[in-house]
């Protein structure tokens, strides 16, 4: 009886079949990879505004504190995004004439609010809080980054749930002193690790089998 | 010579082979329901049916995946409802394949070589229907790929103590190593369809999938071997699948689930119900096809003293259930054993008390094991009766648990009873295509049987 197939289908057989083992791992590998590359989170991709406004200039350059515009951050769990009139406190005075400031103007003349491009939007099924973060010591820096060196901003992390675990399960690693919530490049006077724990205590946060309940973020 | 006496003195009806056949006809026969052209009416009447179940599913599955699964009668504090209820009854007639490929091949029964290949495909496609409930059953079956600990970017694994994680390798490990064994046992035969189809394209399909089998000394040799080695994987398997199906009810707290005696009791049940199943798959192929020389009279009795033997095991756990309730003084044990024999459910509990212990004892009759269709007839009232088993225990314990504020009886919706019968379905189609396209009775494994492979084995010896 003749041959059904020629003699090298017996290496592309083994190939296939040995191969299978090390395409499935690839293709597994590339989708974890994927997953939590920028091209799936959009972090460190910097949104196109209205206005290019930079916090870069705002924050880096002037040394405006971060709550002279999102004022409700410590009330609310939204971090409010400030309205035109914040702007125009200083706008009306310099660069009044400015044509990139033109929308803003416009925006203050109209009451038409300007409509920025969202950049750290957590999923809706995730219950956040800014005010509980910013009172139990998480400065802004930990979860935004060195928005003073962000010309135009960009979300600084990938905001999946490892992301959030990594804080919520050791969060002395990442508190600091109050007063220093809003400073960018923040340093601690000290071991972290102490002051971290000492700051636990202090402000009394829940443990970690509270802060790691499915039902503290997904309500 | 001893033995091939001891064969012709043999009564008929203890034979597990008819008399006559050579190694010829053994293959011309069962080949020839692969390569034919023609399709009995039967095989077109019960694919007809099951293909029109399968679109049952589908459309069940569709609006299911629209709508949610409260589609399905499942409210608090039932549920789990039909989909685990199937769910248990499908993994559990896959046993018998496995008890048939795996524990009768270690312990030498021959027997079993004509009726392992099809109780094998039987397996695989129980275990495709049983998989289907509980990924339909999350509610949002897309994301299946949860139930597996791989590294995600939500920092989070499946809990390992829950038996219903277990669950999921229990399960997938079963169905990978049925699979395995099934394709395994099928090279030999693959090769020999492969060497006498006339038509180009299935020789080339065979050919593919018998990789390059020759029958050499040492492609046997690999093969025994490799047969070996998966029956020593899958024989554990026809124990622990079950016990770990077992663990997501004795695992909780629920009255009426929380029983040592749950795991043989299951593993008892499954393999009951699989025999069933050979047996409802096994007569009718058996005279359609005019297999009665090959599947023969002692293949029936065989199985139906098997199924006598498993009934009377779930008979006994029927008996101590109800003991254990009573011994241990337990009032929500109880309470939930009562309600359960005389409470809403109590149709449902007397049917398959009817069912799985009363109808069954007929089979102590020989008259009525050397009769197909009485035994056709029986262990269809197995199979319904086994359905309703694991319907009683799941429903009725959850839907009057230690709150009787929340007591609520579940109501099955047409949703519920489209997948249900879908998966039947599913079934059918799968197994009438496999009935079409492979060959339903090992080949090789039965030409062992005829006397003529024992003269010669013995004179090699």
């Amino acid at each position: 009886m003749s041959q059904i197939f020629h003699r090298s289908t017996n290496t592309f057989a083994r190939i296939t079949i040995y191969g299978a083992v090390f395409i499935l791992a690839f293709l597994t590998w590339t989708f974890a990879e994927l997953d939590r590359s920028a091209y799936a989170t959009r972090a460190t991709q910097a949104r196109e505004q209205p206005v290019p406004f930079s916090h870069a200039h705002h924050v880096g350059g002037i040394g405006i504190d971060c709550r002279y515009c999102h004022t409700t951050v410590e009330r609310s769990s939204f971090a409010n995004i400030p309205p035109t009139k914040t702007c125009m406190n200083c706008h009306s005075q310099i660069w009044n004439t400015s044509p990139t400031l033109e929308p803003v103007r416009a925006s203050f003349r109209t009451g038409q609010s300007l409509e920025w491009t969202r950049v750290n939007d957590l999923p809706d099924f995730v219950y956040f809080n800014h005010s509980i973060h910013v009172d139990k010591g998480i400065g802004c820096e930990s979860c935004h980054g060195r928005v003073d060196r962000m010309p135009l901003t960009w979300q600084e992390h990938s905001l999946e749930m490892n992301w959030c675990l990594d804080c919520h399960r050791h969060p002395e690693k990442h508190l600091r002193p109050r007063e220093f919530i809003t400073t960018m490049g923040y340093l601690p006077a000290g071991d972290q690790e102490e002051i971290g724990l000492r700051l636990v205590k202090e402000y009394k946060i829940q443990d970690v089998r509270v802060l790691t309940s499915c039902s503290t973020c997904h309500r | 010579m001893a033995d091939e006496r001891e064969v012709a003195e043999r009564p008929a009806s203890r034979r597990i082979i008819a008399p006559g056949y050579t190694f010829g006809t053994v293959t011309d026969q069962i080949a020839t329901v692969v390569l034919t052209r023609r399709t009995p009416v039967f095989w077109y009447i019960s694919f007809g049916v099951g293909f029109a179940l399968l679109l049952v599913f589908l459309w069940s599955v569709a609006v299911l995946l629209a709508k949610g699964v409260g589609i399905w009668g499942i409210r608090t504090p039932v549920m789990w409802g039909f989909a685990i209820t199937n769910f248990v009854w499908w993994i559990g007639i896959g046993h018998a394949g496995t008890l048939i490929s795996a524990i009768l091949l270690l312990l030498n029964q021959r027997w079993r070589n004509s009726i392992n290949r099809f109780a094998e495909a039987m397996t695989l496609f129980a275990v495709a229907c049983a998989g289907m409930f509980p990924l339909l059953h999350l509610g949002r079956p897309w994301l299946f790929y949860w139930l597996f600990p791989y590294p995600n970017t939500m920092a989070v694994q499946p809990n390992f103590r829950s038996p219903l994680v277990w669950d999921v390798f229990a399960v997938s490990t079963y169905a990978t190593v049925s699979l395995l064994f099934w394709f395994v046992g099928l090279m030999p035969d693959l090769a020999t369809l492969r060497d006498r189809t006339q038509n180009r394209f299935a020789r080339a399909a065979y050919g593919i999938l018998a990789m390059g089998w020759r029958g050499s000394a040492r492609h046997w040799s690999v093969y025994e071997t490799a047969t070996l080695l998966l029956a020593g994987l899958a024989t554990p398997l026809v124990l622990s699948v079950h016990t770990v199906v077992s663990f997501d009810f004795t695992i909780a707290i629920v009255p009426g689930w929380h029983s040592t005696f749950f795991p043989p009791y299951f593993v008892a049940g499954a393999i009951y119900s699989g025999f069933a199943m050979v047996l409802a798959l096994a007569i009718p192929l058996r005279s359609v096809y005019g297999l009665e020389g090959l599947i023969t009279a002692r293949h029936l009795d065989n199985s139906a003293k098997i199924m006598l033997a498993t009934g009377l095991i779930v008979a006994y756990a029927y008996m101590l259930e109800t003991f254990t309730a009573w011994y241990s003084g337990d009032v929500y044990e109880q309470s939930a054993l009562w309600n359960r024999m005389t409470g809403p459910y109590a149709v449902c509990y007397g049917a398959l008390i009817f069912c799985n212990i009363l109808a069954p004892q007929a089979l102590w009759f020989k008259r009525i094991r050397s009769s197909p269709a009485l035994l056709f007839v029986s262990s269809i009232v197995v199979l319904v009766g086994m359905w309703l088993e694991r319907y009683v225990i799941i429903v009725s314990s959850l839907a009057q648990d230690f709150m009787p504020s929340s007591w609520s009886i579940f109501q099955a919706t047409r949703w519920d009873w489209g997948t249900y019968l879908g998966t039947i379905g599913l079934f059918l189609f799968l197994f009438f295509v496999f009935i079409r396209l492979l060959p339903m009775i090992s080949i090789f494994e039965v030409r062992t049987l005829l006397p003529q492979a024992k003269v010669e084995e013995e004179a090699q010896g």
